[in-house]
């Protein structure tokens, strides 16, 4: 079953290879590269789960996170937050702002596609 | 107006106003608010300084020799800058040692002698008893003169009988005030509240009738109403007034520097200054409300002295009697009368306080030690302490009549007019003692009265001796010739020294016999025991405190002995309380409890010597004790070991000030160290995430890679392609934060070449040539013919380079790029620019890109650097005492520019750096 999936980082490589992984799987992907322009396609492209980058340009993961979280009509968007910030503070901010998963780089190709499935299949 | 039966009652009422303030004060003191207390209070006293002798005196001696009645006061003013250190110890030794007088201070400190003691007293009652007798004639004088107004006749003397005298009865008088107010306790180095208050006041009195006088007659001078004077003619007498000088210098110095001891060692004046202190903060007020006083009562000196001079030329009046018979010759009897009460306020004060002072001495240091040798064969009475009271009472009577018949005897005689300074000559004798005594702890007993008995004789010899010829008593030749028809020896100008006045002769010889012979004879013998124990206490005064009077003592005695040695003179209760209250101090409930130890033994010891004196109390003390003798070195090493103690407390002091500053120090330093902490956990933090970025991609592909064997070829080369350059970008970033790390922690080797910046532009556009290319870049160079020399590492330099090339040609257009680098000279300096028309750099951002990891996404893309290369150049070129900086006008690319200080020498000179 063919999901929508934003892919919202500054990373060109790790894009495409995100990009790669989601593909496969069969979802539909789109890219955006940086804060504001992740949020507008959230708004526009109503994903079903958005991977998030933390450090990016113009707006942050975290604020585009609030930003969703405080929106009623895009509740039921799921978010991994996905980030080289590895301390526990950022992770513990990611998940009490609302984020639904956290990750950090570098990843495990297995585990984040194990994750997305599994927080497609709660919808 | 003015008869005989006013003035008496006006006498007898105001001394009835003086018992009055005095009894007043007394039951102030009483009901615990005292008015001595006061600092002004204090300074006032000290007044009493001011006798009759200023009062009527000073107007006399100008007449005489112009200014030459000011050194009396300035003197005085001059010593009280000494005050602060001098008297204040005079003050604190006194307070702890119950000092009683200054026989008493002179005592206690070379060993707590009583022959010490009874000599100062001897000096001191020669000394002082004509002077006392002095202040009886001024109180006869100005009566007399002052009844027979408005009529001005000189009083004979002796044309009444005593009993009708006045200076008789005031004697009398006198000593009932000062037995009433001065003997109410027995412990003597308590204050006299009442009489003190009494004095204060006099001298509050005295001042206003002396300032009343001066202003009346100087508006009359200068024609401002007033008496019609005289005009001022330049009459030979007039001339020392109007042309004062100070001529001659010996004697001005002389008088002063006697004046200026007198203020301190006249028997009242440390009677009112030390004993009668309740507080040695009130100094620091009289250190300036004194000085005023002297100028202000001095104020008017000269226009009195004129005025007189100017209505009586013809010299029948006696020049001293111009404060009262100015007012009588014009007319104003309520001046007169006020002059008349100034008169005897100045009188009564000096004679109450001296008598007082003198009666202490008398009484504890003369009569006490003579029946404390009687009472060694025979018991006495059990009430020592009234008896005591009663000896001092009997003294007062006595020296009030010794001083009624010197004057009485002496008449108009020299002996008893020129008095003044004499008897000033004969107590500035305990100068040496007393001064020596406070700074130098070598002086020893005998040395001490080797000094004053020299110079009590030479005082004899020189002085008094002189006075009674002249007054008569003695053949006139004794003056010219001396002993024995000696010149050498003639009394006013020993061993042919003349040219001096008398009293600067005087002064200067029996100062000289005293100062040689007190050193001369200390020095032929080191102090003993209880000499340096004393030394310690009054030389130290001004730093030790309660502590350290650490009592030298050492044997055995019962407590109940010292109780009742203390009961038979203070009397049971006030004992008591005394003992009860030590007891206290040292944490127990009974005096019966005290050990008798050294330092109860001391304490009773001190208690006594309130009351008797240090030296009388000493000898009691030890009627009852079994006191061991203490060995010089023994106290040597008490000493010694208290000096120990305070040095080490003093390093202490030292150390724990140091020991403070280096807790500071260290807690700034911490301080820093918690700030680099954090800077180094930003940086770690940093360099992690700028290394798990590249990782997480190589992960990522690598995963991909080996997971899924189907992927095409062109997909899996273009993986393989980013697992290669995310890999070089970690080497990348690994050697840079290297790099950065060598240079901030200084250990980077700089080489120092000289460097032609042509040779390494060409050099770094040649190592990027490939990126510059790949980026589809253009490279435009600017540079000028003349060889820009620089000091400088060569490969760091091109480093910089290359960073600031490969920066242009990542943010110029991919395809349409344009990277110009200009060198030009600037001032002492060259500057390389390098500019590309990329999208610039915000205003806000020129400065941040020079920070670690600090990454521009210009233009919206993500670069590909590791945020350390502007970083690791500005510390290069920092290194090399350059600048670097980032410019962006608007609507241009960025422009990064760095200067280098040029190098000065010849380009020809450079070593062949060229590859």
């Amino acid at each position: 079953m063919s999901k929508r999936i934003l892919i919202v980082d500054d990373e060109p490589n790790i894009v495409i290879s995100l990009e790669f992984l989601m593909m496969r799987e069969g979802h539909e992907v789109r890219v955006a590269r940086d804060g504001e322009a992740g949020l507008a396609a959230v708004r526009t492209h109503r994903p079903d789960l958005v991977v998030l980058d933390v450090m990016m340009p113009k707006l942050d993961g975290f604020a585009v996170l609030e930003a969703v979280r405080a929106d009623p009509g895009l509740a039921g968007t799921r978010i991994l937050m996905l980030t080289a910030k590895g301390r526990e503070a950022e992770q513990n901010k990611g998940l009490a702002l609302g984020a639904d998963a956290y990750m950090s780089k570098p990843f495990s190709t297995r585990d984040l596609v194990d994750k997305v499935k599994e927080l497609l299949d709660r919808t | 107006m003015i008869n005989g039966p006013l003035i008496i009652g006006i006498s007898f009422a105001y001394l009835g106003l003086l018992f009055a303030v005095a009894y007043w004060a007394d039951r102030r003191a009483e009901q615990g608010r005292s008015v001595i207390a006061r600092p002004t209070v204090y300074a006032l006293s000290l007044a009493v300084y001011c006798t009759a002798w200023t009062f009527y005196g000073s107007v006399g001696r100008a007449t005489q020799n112009g200014l030459g009645f000011l050194p009396i006061y300035l003197g005085p003013t001059l010593m009280t800058f000494l005050w602060g250190a001098l008297l204040l110890k005079m003050v604190r030794v006194s307070k702890a040692e119950r000092i009683t007088s200054i026989a008493d201070f002179i005592a206690s400190r070379y060993g707590k002698s009583q022959l010490l003691g009874g000599l100062v007293t001897i000096i001191a009652v020669i000394g002082v008893i004509p002077y006392i007798a002095l202040q009886l004639k001024a109180i006869a004088w100005s009566f007399t003169i002052l009844s027979h107004y408005p009529e001005v006749r000189m009083p004979v003397h002796g044309d009444r009988p005593f009993w009708g005298d006045t200076a008789f009865v005031v004697a009398l008088l006198l000593a009932a005030f000062t037995i009433l107010f001065g003997t109410r306790h027995l412990d003597a180095s308590e204050r006299h509240e009442g009489l003190v208050a009494a004095i204060a006041f006099e001298s509050i009195v005295k001042l206003v009738a002396f300032l009343a006088m001066g202003l009346f007659i100087t508006f009359g001078l200068l024609g401002l109403g007033g008496p019609a004077l005289p005009p001022i003619e330049g009459s030979a007498q007039l001339k020392p007034l109007l042309e004062p000088s100070i001529a001659p210098f010996a004697d001005w110095f002389a008088i002063s520097l006697l004046a200026g001891l007198a203020v301190m060692l006249l028997p009242r004046q440390f009677q009112v200054a030390v004993v009668e202190n309740s507080d040695e903060r009130h100094l620091r007020r009289a250190i300036w409300l004194f000085p005023l006083y002297l100028l202000l009562i001095n104020l008017f000196v000269v226009p009195i002295a004129i005025a007189g001079l100017l209505t009586f030329p013809d010299g029948t009046v006696n020049a001293d009697t111009f404060m009262l018979t100015l007012p009588i010759i014009f007319e104003q009897p309520w001046l007169a009368l006020l002059v008349y009460i100034g008169g005897l306020s100045a009188a009564t004060g000096m004679v109450i306080v001296e008598t007082i002072a003198l009666s202490t001495m008398v009484s504890n240091d003369l009569v006490l030690p003579v029946l404390l040798r009687r009472w060694r064969r025979r018991p006495p009475a059990a009430d020592l302490g009234r008896m005591l009271l009663t000896i001092r009472r009997g003294a007062i009577v006595v020296i009030l009549l010794l001083g009624y018949l010197y004057y009485w005897l002496a008449g108009e005689a020299y002996a008893l007019v020129g008095i003044g300074l004499i008897s000033f000559v004969a107590v500035a004798q305990f100068a040496p003692a007393v001064i020596g005594g406070l700074y130098w702890r070598g002086g020893t007993r005998e040395g001490a009265l080797a000094g004053l008995s020299a110079g009590f004789l030479v005082w004899i010899y020189t002085l008094l001796l002189p006075s009674f010829a002249k007054s008569g008593w003695l053949p006139r030749a004794f003056m010219e010739t001396g002993l024995g028809g000696l010149d050498i020896l003639a009394p006013m100008a020993l061993f042919g020294l003349s040219g001096w006045n008398e009293i600067t002769h005087g002064l200067f010889w029996s100062l000289t016999a005293n100062i040689g012979a007190f050193l001369f004879v200390s020095s032929l013998r080191a102090p003993n025991a209880a000499e340096a124990s004393q030394a310690g206490i009054f030389v130290d005064a001004s730093r030790r405190t309660a502590l350290a009077s650490a009592p030298l003592w050492r044997g055995s005695a019962e407590i109940a002995e010292l109780i009742t040695l203390a009961e038979r003179f203070l009397g049971s209760v006030r004992t008591r309380a005394a003992f009860m209250q030590y007891a206290r101090s040292r944490g127990l409930d009974s005096p019966d409890a005290l050990p008798a130890d050294a330092e109860t033994v001391y304490f009773a010891e001190t208690l006594l010597s309130g009351a008797i004196g240090g030296a009388s109390a000493r000898v009691m003390v030890a009627s009852v004790t079994d006191e061991e003798p203490l060995g010089l070195d023994e106290v040597l090493n008490i000493l010694d070991e208290a000096s120990q103690i305070r040095a080490y407390s003093r390093q202490l002091e030292q150390k724990s000030q140091a020991l403070e500053a280096a807790t500071a120090e260290l807690r700034a330093a911490n301080v820093r160290l918690q700030e680099l902490d954090r800077m180094k956990d930003d940086f770690i933090s940093s360099v992690t995430h700028e290394l798990r970025t590249p990782l997480a991609s190589i992960r990522a592909f690598s995963e991909i890679l080996f997971d899924d064997p189907e992927i095409d070829i062109e997909q899996r080369r273009r993986f393989l392609g980013i697992l290669v350059s995310e890999t070089e970008r970690l080497s990348r970033l690994v050697n840079q934060v290297l790099d950065l790390a060598k240079i901030e922690s200084g250990h980077a080797d700089w080489r120092t070449e000289v460097v032609e910046l042509q040779t390494v532009i060409h050099q770094a556009v040649s190592a990027t040539e490939q990126y510059v290319e790949e980026r589809g870049c253009r490279v435009h160079l600017d540079l000028p013919d003349e060889s820009a020399m620089v000091w400088g590492d060569r490969d760091r330099i091109v480093q910089v380079l290359v960073n600031l090339l490969s920066n242009a040609a990542k943010f110029a257009p991919t395809g349409s790029g344009e990277v110009w680098i200009r060198l030009a000279p600037a001032d002492a300096a060259w500057r390389v620019c390098v500019e590309d028309n990329g999208y610039g750099i915000p205003e806000s951002d020129l400065e941040l890109v020079f920070e670690k990891f600090h990454q521009t996404a210009r233009g919206g893309a993500k670069p590909g650097g590791t945020g350390l290369g502007l970083p690791i150049s500005r510390r290069i070129i920092d290194n090399l005492g350059g600048r670097i900086w980032a410019e962006s006008p608007p609507e241009k690319g960025a422009t990064l520019c760095f200067e280098l200080p040029a190098h000065p020498g010849n380009p020809t000179d450079r070593r062949p750096d060229h590859e």
